[in-house]
């Protein structure tokens, strides 16, 4: 028997039909759902009078538009408030069960979804959003759907699709010191290019990645989508399993067994063949920053902004040009230089207790510099708080000048009211650095959570190994 | 969705690699529970010199002059021809509603990012892929005095302009077939019901657990 990838089994496992061409009826078993891409895909099911075809697939929750701050008296932008409301009202219509603004397991659909046990190794899972790769994590094929699609899961259990080809990301090798799943990512983006993964589904093996924790896992994933590929995923082991041990949404007490024996089938096989592999020490990762308007255009922390002149590709050059123009930065100044006047630690990358325990670790004891004017942290959950919470790493926070939030998604898209005005710089735990993405004229610096405390207590970016050594 | 038909139009060149969906469309426009009127907000942070949310009055914000898309020369443009991975970014179908509200039928660049160029197809707007040296003959005609006018006959699979050979490109035989006919996704789909209901069936005997 040919031996196959883990994306060709979670493939072939889905295939309800395929058409001569390659076209093929791919069925999905989990389905989030959230408020900025759904509206328009229950109101084309009305229009056409189509029920949803399994409800029990879906689950869903609001985050892009939530407040992080106090939510007893609900939302004050009316427009945000419709579009929750709409949400909450299209569910209940509907009977998709959803954990509403104050339900204490509402969340960032990401982080909600693995932590309810709803993500589940072997799924096919899709969300209106680009990030829905965090969920290959579990050694799943999840990818982001536009909103049409949205409408067609919810009506048909299923998606048309064709086969990506298969990349095999193999980060060789234990990572350094202070080197974490966000780092390891950027490296990997910077390296292949924000289009280098289009086309692809990416496997992402080695030992660095195989000591990553779940948390960690989804880390990388979440971000295969800034490599340009939809999926991203990792092969199924022991972690894996207990991890989703015991979740609300796991498999009951008498599927339990045969649901492990199958999940443990989820791995490429020796000797599977891959359209491209890509083969990155894990020794050469250093803790990295973005510099520039593109999760590609990212260095490691001891280096400098890079000159445009040194690049030999002119449409390249122009866009680095154009990027350090954005970023208000000079090339040749060195990253440890770079003053910050924000800092946001959360979203969907970065946002679970790992991150924040990350965080909090540089944090104790210390106080964020004068020159920030706001560091915020937003816990990805109202269970992620909670466990935090029970941690006292709120007081940490706290004690050291942090902001501590409510779940959602904010500052790192800003559809809610946490922005950066116009020439604000801010370093983020978060996933993109395009221009305007956490407000108008805003200036964003990627980073882990750790290198994002670091740079609020110091005021610049700091290299995190001088800090732990 | 309406049939794609062959139509000749003005092509506005915009000379970027790289534009991201946040730059198509700001996130403050995703607020809107509606497919339209996401025209005028195409491109905002680039398009005004303002920053814009939504409910203001278009017509009345500054324009920046420096914008490709207020140059007068691409006036009522229906293609867009732009640089590599066009649609980077977020999944927002609201990315091509706002090109396809603003006039947009066409885009014409050497790659897409994989979840806008799919969503580009489920909204009759046609994303197509030439070569990169094709890209830069065409850029050079769209930034002379006169605008660049083109054809675009996907029946035939062909860009022509004046007496020049035709310029050919690829399309999936199925997603063009979608768009010469004008299908909906979801009615076609809904044709294989039993399949799909054989489907859960075969899946929930292999893995009971996905059904608790």
């Amino acid at each position: 028997m040919k031996a196959k990838t883990l994306y060709d089994k979670l493939w072939e496992s889905h295939v309800v039909r395929e058409e001569p061409d390659g076209t093929a009826l791919l069925y999905i078993d989990r389905h989030l759902v959230h408020e900025v891409t759904s509206p328009q895909a229950f109101e084309g099911l009305r229009l056409a009078n189509r029920p949803v075809w399994r409800a029990s697939a879906n689950l869903a929750t609001a985050d892009h538009n939530v407040p992080t701050t106090d939510r007893s008296k609900g939302i004050a932008d009316p427009v945000s408030r419709i579009q929750v409301e709409t949400l909450d009202q299209n569910c209940a219509d509907f009977r998709i069960l959803e954990f509403g603004m104050n339900d204490p397991r509402q969340g960032i659909v990401h982080v909600m979804g693995p932590e309810q046990g709803a993500t589940l190794p072997g799924m096919t899972v899709v969300c209106g959003d680009s990030h829905t790769s965090t969920h290959g994590a579990f050694g799943a094929l999840a990818h982001g759907i536009g909103t049409s699609e949205v409408e067609h899961v919810l009506a048909t259990q299923c998606l048309i699709q064709k086969k990506s080809k298969s990349m095999l990301v193999v980060v060789d090798g234990p990572a350094g010191p202070g080197v974490t799943a966000k780092d390891i990512v950027l490296a990997v983006i910077g390296r292949i290019g924000t289009a280098g993964g289009t086309g692809y589904a990416i496997e992402f093996s080695g030992q660095a990645i195989r000591d990553l924790s779940i948390e960690g896992r989804m880390t990388v994933c979440n971000m295969a989508i800034e490599a340009g590929a939809r999926a991203g995923f990792v092969a199924v082991d022991d972690k894996t399993i207990e991890y989703v041990k015991g979740r609300p949404f796991a498999p009951s007490a008498q599927h339990w067994d045969q649901a492990v024996a199958y999940w443990q089938t989820l791995h490429s096989d020796d000797g599977a063949e891959f359209d491209e592999v890509v083969v990155i020490p894990a020794a050469q990762i250093l803790p990295q920053v973005t510099w520039g308007t593109s999760p590609e255009m990212v260095s490691p922390v001891s280096d400098k902004v890079p000159d445009p002149r040194d690049e030999a590709d002119p449409v390249k050059a122009d866009g680095m040009r154009r990027a350090l123009s954005y970023m208000g930065l000079e090339a040749g100044t060195p990253i440890t230089q770079i003053r910050l006047d924000k800092v946001f630690i959360g979203s969907c990358t970065n946002s679970r207790i790992e991150d924040l325990r990350a965080a909090a670790a540089i944090a104790r004891g210390r106080k964020v510099a004068e020159s920030v004017k706001q560091a915020l942290v937003v816990p990805g959950s109202g269970l992620v708080k909670a466990q935090a919470e029970q941690e006292g790493l709120h007081k940490v926070f706290i004690d050291a000048g942090f902001e501590w939030r409510e779940p959602g998604c904010s500052m790192c898209l800003a559809m809610n009211a946490d922005r950066l005005e116009p020439g604000e710089r801010c370093a983020s735990t978060s996933n993109r650095n395009f221009e305007g993405r956490q407000g108008k004229g805003g200036r964003t610096h990627l980073v882990s959570p750790a290198m994002a405390a670091a740079a609020a207590i110091a005021g610049h970016f700091v290299d995190i190994r001088d800090l732990q050594a | 969705m309406d049939k794609f038909q062959t139509f000749t139009g003005i092509v506005c060149p915009l000379d970027r690699s790289n534009v991201d969906t946040d730059a198509i469309i700001p996130k403050q426009f995703l607020k809107s529970i509606k497919r339209t009127g996401f025209g005028p907000n195409l491109f905002d942070e680039w398009r005004y010199l303002d920053h814009g949310e939504p409910g203001m009055d278009n017509s009345a914000r500054p324009t920046n002059p420096d914008f490709v898309l207020n140059d007068p020369r691409y006036a009522g443009a229906s293609i867009l021809l732009t640089r590599e991975n066009f649609g980077c970014g977020s999944s927002r179908e609201h990315a091509p509603w706002a090109l396809e509200d603003y006039g947009f039928k066409v885009i014409i660049a050497p790659s897409y990012a994989d979840i806008f160029f799919n969503n580009s197809f489920k909204n009759g707007l046609l994303p197509i892929v030439l070569n990169a040296a094709t890209v830069d003959r065409l850029f050079e005609q769209a930034n002379g005095s006169h605008a660049l006018e083109l054809t675009i006959d996907l029946e035939v699979q062909q860009i022509r302009v004046g007496e020049a050979a035709p310029i050919g490109f690829d399309v999936d035989a199925f997603r063009k077939h979608c768009l010469l006919e004008g299908l909906d996704d979801i009615g076609l789909t809904l044709q294989h019901v039993d399949d799909i209901r054989a489907y859960e069936e075969r899946r929930q005997q292999q893995a009971p657990w996905l059904f608790d």
